[in-house]
């Protein structure tokens, strides 16, 4: 190996504190959040303690971080079936040009790079001018696909465009009918950009803010009741809070590199299963 | 054989073309409508009235409103720029195994999904008056009284979008280079270039379709923004999306829409221009 170049000490150098200013904020108050009893805010850590995260469990004064947490969990997980399926969806129909998909395509951007204020206004509008109730579940739901959709389609234009068609002629040729096709040849193939997309959708939907901020109804998620927390707590309460759903947010990501890690290690043990046939 | 394609490709769209139709095209077209009706303190009423816009063109704030938020997108623009393409060029060029890359790459990207405003706040204890910026500047003896303007200001404003942000250049520009075929640079350097003259001549131009995927995400995020300005500047300053927020809390839909229709115009335009330099479906 050729010795490294001293731009290369530089540019380390420029890494590591690119790493810290990412994370030393949120390290800090993952430390503060074990702030003693009388402490504030920020430094001087008096006394170390759990007694903010104690404070948690009991009843708050205002909010219902529980109950906005359970809905944060299901919201996500709706969130993350539905667009995991429909990108799929859709990556499969954009593979060949079809009357539309000009203008789909555009729609898609559009969701991307639209100021999030506007779906929460409009989809609030809509609701509220064709007599429906907001609500999490409902326009809450649909608003945060607006979000996590392009994404999904993005990751799946992507993986569709390197994807070696050859494979599909095979099955095609060996008498697998399309679905069976897509389900024993197409999907595993695709399976680790799913975990991906899967992850997107869970992750973006848990954090979202803005998009449910007016499309939430009377039953907040869990940004919103911590955005709320902001303005009204002033105890360390808010970081332990702050830690535990960044803990929470980096066990979700920890499962998805796992299933991603192990479905590669069974893939690469399992090798070519020519011959084995297809059950 | 003609039709059939078309059909199954349209009912797998179809999933997808209803969530956008109800979620993003019905809304849009309504608040175009709302923007023209009218509305007193209680409740908003169908017109057709140029009123707000009116309204939203003659008031001088609208200006100031508008020329704040390009400010803060070209400065935020600028430094997650700088600061991505740094970031992407050390983990494309720099780093030799592939486990590494992947590794570093994933630290970079594991902010991105975690909750942002969790990240905001976690910038009080840096920033506040008695925060660690401001003792540690004090016992350097840099200062000798604490600095107020750290947190609470355009300054963590815009430190706080290059915080949340700068990943939306990171990744599509280090996708971009990893994508370079490295015999080119060995031309390069055959040939005699420097590593200064191979970064400008060879990596720079052939990132340019990355850098403008980024520069797309960060500028319309910055632009639509309503909630880091908020926070970060402790309503000190103002921006579009705060204006539309404002708004819509005092429930003046009606010319909450108005601004709205303006910012998406102006962000479509902004997205138009800079769209003529890459072609973003080829570069999936």
């Amino acid at each position: 190996m050729e010795p490294r170049p001293k731009s290369f000490y530089v540019l380390t150098a420029f890494f590591a504190l690119f790493m810290l200013f990412l994370y030393g904020p949120t390290i800090t108050i993952g430390i503060l959040s074990f702030q003693g009893e009388g402490g504030g805010l920020t430094f001087p850590m008096r006394g170390v303690s759990t007694y903010w995260f104690r404070d948690l469990f009991q009843q708050q004064a205002v909010g219902d971080i529980w109950g906005s947490f359970s809905r944060s969990i299901v919201l996500g997980l709706m969130v993350m079936v539905t667009t995991v399926t429909v990108s799929v969806m859709g990556g499969l129909a954009f593979r060949t040009r079809f009357k539309g998909s000009g203008i789909l395509f555009y729609l898609i951007i559009t969701a991307l790079v639209i100021p999030s204020i506007l779906i929460s206004l409009g989809v609030g509008l809509l609701f509220s001018q064709t007599g429906l109730t907001v609500h999490w579940a409902t326009s809450g739901f649909g608003a945060q696909l607006t979000w996590t959709l392009p994404f999904g389609l993005l990751i799946m234009f992507a993986v569709f465009n390197r994807f070696d068609k050859s494979y599909e002629e095979a099955a095609r040729d060996l008498g697998a009918s399309p679905w069976q096709t897509l389900r024993h040849v197409v999907l595993p193939i695709i399976a680790p950009a799913l975990i991906g997309v899967a992850l997107f959708g869970f992750t973006l939907s848990y954090d979202e803010f803005a998009r449910t901020l007016l499309t939430a109804g009377s039953y907040n998620t869990l940004p919103l009741e911590i955005y709320g927390m902001t303005t009204n707590v002033t105890s360390p309460v808010l970081y332990a809070l702050g830690t535990l759903t960044t803990l929470f947010s980096l066990a979700i990501i920890g499962v998805f590199l796992t299933i991603a890690l192990i479905g590669n290690r069974r893939r690469a043990r399992a090798g070519s299963d020519a011959g084995k046939g297809v059950l | 054989m003609q039709a059939r394609p078309n059909l199954t490709g349209w009912l797998m769209v179809s999933p997808l073309a209803i969530v956008l139709a109800v979620f993003l095209v019905l809304p849009i077209i309504l608040i175009g409508v709302v923007s023209f009706w009218t509305a007193t303190e209680f409740s908003i009423i169908p017109a057709f009235s140029w009123e707000n816009y009116d309204f939203l063109f003659g008031s001088p704030v609208t200006y100031s409103v508008f020329l704040n938020t390009f400010k803060y997108a070209i400065i935020t623009w600028a430094l997650t720029f700088s600061i991505g393409f740094t970031i992407a060029y050390y983990l494309a060029f720099h780093i030799r195994t592939q486990t590494w890359q992947i590794a570093l790459f994933l630290l970079c990207t594991i902010p991105f999904w975690t909750s942002n405003i969790i990240r905001m706040i976690s910038w009080i204890p840096f920033l506040g008056r008695n925060g660690i910026a401001n003792s540690a500047l004090i016992s350097w003896g840099v200062v000798d009284e604490p600095l107020d303007w750290l947190l609470f200001s355009d300054f963590a404003v815009i430190l706080a979008f290059v915080h949340l942000y700068t990943l939306f250049m990171v990744v599509p520009i280090f996708n971009t280079m990893m994508r370079i075929d490295k015999s080119l640079i060995e031309a390069a350097r055959d040939a005699g270039a420097s590593g200064r003259q191979i970064l400008w001549n060879v990596i720079l131009p052939l990132t340019k379709s990355g850098i403008m995927i980024g520069t797309i995400f960060v500028v319309t995020l910055v632009m639509g923004d309503f909630i880091t300005v908020r926070f970060m500047s402790g309503s000190q300053s103002a921006n579009v999306g705060r204006l539309i927020s404002n708004d819509i809390a005092l429930l003046q839909y009606p010319s909450a829409s108005a601004t709205a229709i303006v910012l998406l115009a102006t962000v479509l335009i902004t997205i138009a221009i800079l769209l003529r330099f890459v072609d973003i479906r080829k570069e999936l």
